[in-house]
């Protein structure tokens, strides 16, 4: 046995296994589904991505400077927090401030104490750990988030009797809005811990696989996979609080009025 | 000092104006009603009047102070609106009422059966009406539901969207009488509206005809 690593794949067999669209391509022919265009456009995007990420990770590993690896993360958690409204069906103003914000302050939060604390690289900085586990991060409070802001401002439409009916008997805009705020931050919740629970059962996580395949001993890779879904947890809970809690101020006021006027639906 | 003086309210939707340079002043005992036709804004000028909506211009004063200077919640427990369509909350109908007093605002104020159930034999209902679960009220105990959910914090001022809209006549009756006891029982006034003229006629002193 050589060095850990995974057996490569050469070109020719990287082509081969783009062969394996073509299943969904004839299914979506056969069933008349129309996903043909979506199915090509979609497997380009991923293949051509993926190329693009791989090129840029290898240079960015080769960077030695903490300021551009902070940086690059920097840019990273932005175009998370941008990502996660731009799945919502409606807006207000200053809900991408709220979201950039959220996504920000818990991702850098989580990771900051996780790579400082527990992993503990050498540098602090190294990028192979720093980006790549933000990265982990990223990607599923991005989801949490967008699903809590999503359920937070259906609510408070919905519920909008409910809620003002509430503020006529003397609520305060804080007693009137709990049931929704919960519900919101119970919603964004939600799947972080439902994928906890089925862990190693179900799904076997990509990074898992990916370090078992480099020659990882898997009880190894065990422990890097609890460190992730603890920061996951943690960083997906603190950046869903707060985008409700941001949400809910801004569609409420000070004068305990709810302010749905500052919303506008997605046309 | 009249209790809610109320000055030059004017209000715009979609460059349109519903109504402007409304004012008047509701004194103890007073019966005000609200009239003018669909569409003027009438239930509009309720929730202004209950601070629900931001006022575009003119001023509000309860016992000579602004809303905001009582504090908002404050303000809404005295000066109690009860919506056109009655609004629920999940559990039976003396839960609705004990949730209320649980708010910050009501702290101090304890859930008086007693008195409850006095409203209630006015209104013409049982005991049993207090168990029963919110969700299953017809449209006309929603409307009891509401009003008792905000006699029972005391409010100074009632302002009622058309209250008995989905009551039959005889509960009408009862409701009406039940507002008269309670008005003559402090310093209270009420605001109402209601599409039947007769009970305009029958129930409130004066009115306020809205108009653009």
């Amino acid at each position: 046995m050589s060095a850990p690593g995974a057996l490569p794949i050469s070109d020719g067999r990287l082509a081969l296994s783009a062969l394996l669209i073509l299943v969904n391509v004839l299914l979506s022919g056969l069933l008349r589904l129309g996903l043909g265009r979506s199915l090509l456009l979609a497997a380009v995007r991923m293949v051509v991505q993926l190329l693009l990420v791989g090129t840029v990770l290898e240079w960015l590993f080769r960077q030695h400077d903490p300021l551009t690896i902070l940086l690059l993360g920097l840019v990273m958690a932005s175009i998370a927090g941008v990502s996660a409204v731009q799945r919502t069906r409606a807006r207000f103003a200053g809900i991408y401030a709220n979201s950039l914000l959220s996504v920000l302050a818990s991702s850098a939060l989580v990771t900051g104490l996780a790579v400082g604390g527990i992993i503990r690289p050498q540098p602090w900085f190294a990028p192979q750990y720093l980006i790549t586990l933000l990265g982990m991060v990223l990607g599923n409070t991005l989801n949490g988030i967008s699903l809590a802001l999503d359920r937070l401002m259906e609510g408070l439409t919905s519920r909008r009797e409910q809620v003002e009916a509430r503020l006529s008997l003397g609520a305060s805009r804080w007693e009137a809005c709990l049931e929704v705020v919960r519900d919101a931050i119970r919603v964004g919740m939600i799947p972080t811990i439902n994928s906890m629970m089925v862990m190693g059962l179900v799904s076997l996580p990509g990074m898992m696989t990916g370090q078992i395949l480099q020659g990882a001993t898997p009880a190894g890779a065990v422990r890097y996979q609890i460190v992730i879904l603890f920061m996951i947890a943690a960083a997906t809970a603190l950046g869903v609080v707060g985008v409700v809690l941001l949400g809910y101020l801004r569609l409420t006021s000070r004068e305990h009025q709810l302010r749905l006027d500052r919303l506008r639906t997605n046309s | 000092m009249p209790l809610l003086e109320v000055e030059d309210l004017a209000r715009q939707l979609e460059g349109r104006t519903l109504w402007q340079g409304v004012g008047f002043a509701l004194n103890a005992g007073d019966r005000l009603g609200l009239v003018g036709p669909s569409g003027a804004g009438k239930s509009l000028l309720l929730r202004h009047l209950a601070w629900l909506d931001p006022l575009q211009r003119g001023r509000i004063l309860l016992r000579g102070r602004s809303p905001t200077h009582w504090t908002l919640p404050v303000y809404r427990s005295r000066v109690a609106y009860l919506p056109q369509r009655a609004i629920a909350f999940a559990g039976t109908v003396e839960h609705n009422l004990c949730q209320v007093l649980g708010y910050a605002s009501h702290r101090g104020q304890a859930y008086a059966e007693q008195r409850l159930l006095g409203w209630l034999r006015q209104l013409g209902r049982e005991a049993s009406f207090l168990t029963m679960a919110a969700e299953r009220l017809s449209g006309g105990e929603l409307q009891l539901l509401a009003l008792l959910r905000a006699l029972q914090l005391d409010p100074e001022i009632l302002l009622l969207d058309e209250p008995t809209a989905s009551l039959d006549p005889a509960s009408t009756g009862r409701v009406e009488d039940l507002l008269l006891q309670w008005l003559a029982q402090g310093q209270r006034a009420c605001l109402l509206t209601s599409h039947d003229a007769a009970q305009i006629e029958r129930f409130t002193g004066r009115q306020l005809s809205l108009t653009p």
